[in-house]
């Protein structure tokens, strides 16, 4: 033991040491939890959801509206109850205030209550199931994407302009699926000559195929996403069915097309967004997505942009605090930023009020699978929920 | 009732019936003999899809992919065998489902980080691309290529089971593991050579579907719940069973699932048949695998005793 006056400045001296960093703290970085599917077969759309988010987080230094964030990264895994337990333990342990990714319905319809009641923001970069756009929207939540039944609903019109009279639509056998079909059908308005719902987990349908040819259709209207959309596309140019043309929402798209090929040629998607896009911000957008990741930005990384540019803006709005909720929620709806798809404008349940668009899959002049704009049938439309939410 | 449909419906269950013989044979011996249950059997379905069609995009040549996938999954069944399973042969089912259920997550993530998680391309070969006029509709030559190739491994097995050296020790196995190895049979390296034997035909399937189907990480697991239904109708460790028991489940699946709509549609509402219908469609396999185990648990055609 050393004489007390020297244990004494030792004592002195630590404290010192201690205060020091104290006195010259950083801000605390805004936890942002960020939830999706990047993994296994459900996982390209969030893992787009995800690179294009970080990419404009990463070109800011590592900040939104001027404050650091940290964002946390978390896969849910295609399960309701992960998702659950995942959104608890970022509230609870790690006091997350704002959430956005989100790729699949039954995800959302898990985690949207428990974080709107929390009153906690919630900014949908991807699905938008019709409840929450309608009798269970919330001023917590807003969505950089679109209303679900949006893109099927764009296309139904397109078949009623093409004037096809036959169409065979198939879907797989889950609610997205019938959803997507029941959007298709309140634009196309007349009768479809048959509608096939497949199981989820099926991957080959030489069966419906043949139903198909039997059935000598206009056209053919299909929502298989992922995996499910790169087999039937497949299958359907193998069985030489090309002449038919095929309608879709989400199965010929960015993310699909390298693995599709040519035979995707002629296929028609209805989106809210394509890589052709002559707007400066979507132009940038595509620039640096393809220069970083070296592949073609889809709809989920341009709809996790705009979600990103959206909080950029509206945090700068507050100056990186969301303590002031009426504020924050005020900034948000305000969505001051260069949208990918041109103007951008919440509607009342604080889904986007915008244009949609019909795509054609193409081999573009680098060779590579890409789409481009075709029509527009959809001008500056509110989703078809809208008036059943009580929000003004 | 259109015939010339039907008759098309028929020949897609034959070529469903082709690919999940190809799968369902090594799965069934290894069961069969071993009483090991291999979970990751979809897994070596990718990881031969996987290599094919790197193969295959680097050589441009199919049948490089095909030969490259054949020789990797051997190889690479001949290593997990002796890394992992050797020690769980004496374990119990439970922590062979365990062990082997740890090997599909693993798998699922390393091809998931060499190639990511969006599907891959495989280019059909030119010559294969065709379609001939069958029934009145466009039928793929592909697809009569995987059944002439799975007839072909048919062939291949019959004379290997039935004619060989092996095949008799391989049936022996099936019948009484024990026994054989007290008789001075190295049980060892036939537990090997099936292993990796039925790993090269999951290899095989998983290439020849390929160009039909998204290569993509998890591919393998739809695909190994239906194979695992092949085996128990089949009967395990009969290849025999193996062969019939894809047809069944191959022609109840795809005729079934089909028929069953239209029947519903005759006899119900269209919306309660559309909602009803597809429901019913999916549990047909099901169905089926639950009437043989209440009938006939030892499978339809089991492993012939005496």
């Amino acid at each position: 033991m050393k004489s007390k006056p020297a244990f004494a400045s030792l004592m002195i001296l630590c404290a010192a040491a201690l205060a020091l960093p104290a006195a010259a703290q950083t801000q605390t970085p805004l936890k942002i939890g960020f939830l999706a599917e990047m993994s296994g077969i459900y996982g390209a759309p969030g893992q787009d959801q995800y690179d294009a988010f970080m990419m404009f987080v990463e070109a800011h230094g590592g900040k939104l509206g001027g404050v650091p964030v940290q964002v946390i990264k978390e896969d849910t895994q295609f399960k309701p109850d992960v998702a659950n337990q995942i959104v608890d333990r970022l509230m609870e342990r790690d006091g997350v205030q704002l959430f956005t990714g989100i790729t699949y319905s039954h995800i959302m319809m898990a985690v949207h209550k428990k974080i709107t009641e929390k009153e906690d923001f919630l900014v949908s970069s991807n699905t938008g199931p019709a409840p929450i756009a309608g009798e269970k929207c919330s001023p917590f939540f807003f969505s950089t994407a679109f209303q679900n039944d949006q893109l099927s609903e764009v296309v139904g019109k397109f078949a009623v302009e093409r004037g096809y009279k036959r169409i065979f639509a198939l879907a797989p056998n889950y609610q997205a699926g019938k959803d997507f079909i029941a959007g298709f059908k309140r634009t196309y308005k007349s009768p479809l000559l048959d509608e096939v719902y497949t199981p989820l987990s099926q991957q080959d349908f030489s069966a419906e195929i043949a139903q198909i040819q039997a059935a000598k259709p206009d056209a053919v209207y299909v929502f298989y996403p992922g995996g499910l959309g790169v087999n039937f596309v497949k299958q359907y140019a193998q069985a030489g069915l090309r002449s038919i043309p095929l309608l879709n929402t989400a199965t010929t798209e960015g993310i699909n097309l390298p693995a599709q090929g040519e035979s995707a040629a002629g296929a028609m998607n209805g989106s809210f967004w394509g890589p052709d896009f002559k707007n400066p911000a979507s132009q940038k957008f595509v620039a640096d997505f393809e220069a970083r990741y070296k592949r073609i930005p889809s709809q989920y990384a341009a709809q996790s942009y705009d979600a990103a540019q959206l909080l950029d803006s509206a945090l700068a709005k507050v100056k990186g605090s969301i303590a002031d909720k009426k504020a924050f929620q005020a900034a948000l709806k305000a969505a001051d930023f260069n949208s990918v798809r041109g103007e951008f404008k919440f509607g009342n349940n604080n889904f986007p009020i915008q244009d949609m668009h019909i795509f054609e899959a193409y081999k573009d002049p680098q060779g590579r699978m890409n789409v481009k704009t075709i029509a527009t049938p959809m001008k500056a439309v509110r989703d078809s929920y809208a008036d059943q939410c009580p929000l003004k | 009732m259109n015939w010339s449909l039907f008759a098309v419906q028929v020949l897609n269950s034959v070529q469903l019936g082709a690919l999940l013989f190809l799968l369902s044979a090594g799965l069934t011996l290894v069961f069969g003999i071993m009483s090991f249950l291999n979970l990751a059997h979809g897994s070596l379905y990718m990881t031969g899809a996987y290599v094919g069609a790197v193969a295959t995009a680097r050589s441009g040549s199919f049948l490089v992919g095909v030969a490259l996938a054949l020789l990797f999954n051997l190889v690479l069944g001949l290593l997990i065998e002796r890394a992992f399973l050797g020690k769980l042969y004496r374990c119990s089912h439970l922590d062979q489902v365990l062990c082997t259920f740890g090997l599909i997550l693993i798998f699922n993530e390393i091809v998931r980080i060499i190639w990511g998680p969006s599907p891959m391309f495989v280019e059909l070969p030119e010559a294969l691309g065709a379609t001939i006029r069958l029934f009145g509709q466009n039928y793929p030559l592909y697809r009569f290529l995987i059944i002439v190739a799975a007839l072909a491994v048919a062939a291949g097995l019959y004379v290997l089971i039935n004619r060989t050296r092996l095949g008799m020790l391989i049936r022996a196995g099936a019948f009484n593991a024990e026994m054989i190895s007290v008789l001075g049979v190295n049980m060892r390296l036939l537990n090997t050579a099936v292993f990796a034997g039925g790993a090269a035909l999951a290899g095989l399937a998983g290439i020849l579907m390929g160009p039909l189907t998204a290569v993509q990480p998890g591919m393998g697991e739809p695909v190994l719940i239906l194979t695992l239904v092949v085996i128990i109708v089949g009967g395990v460790g009969s290849i025999r069973g193996a062969l019939y028991g894809a047809l069944i489940v191959g022609v109840v699946d795809t005729v079934g699932r089909v028929y069953m709509q239209i029947g519903l549609r005759e006899v119900f509402d269209r919306p309660i048949a559309q909602a009803v219908g597809p429901a019913l469609a999916s549990m047909l396999i099901y169905i089926l695998m639950a009437i043989v185990l209440a009938v006939k648990p030892e499978g339809l055609f089991p492993v012939k005793h005496g």
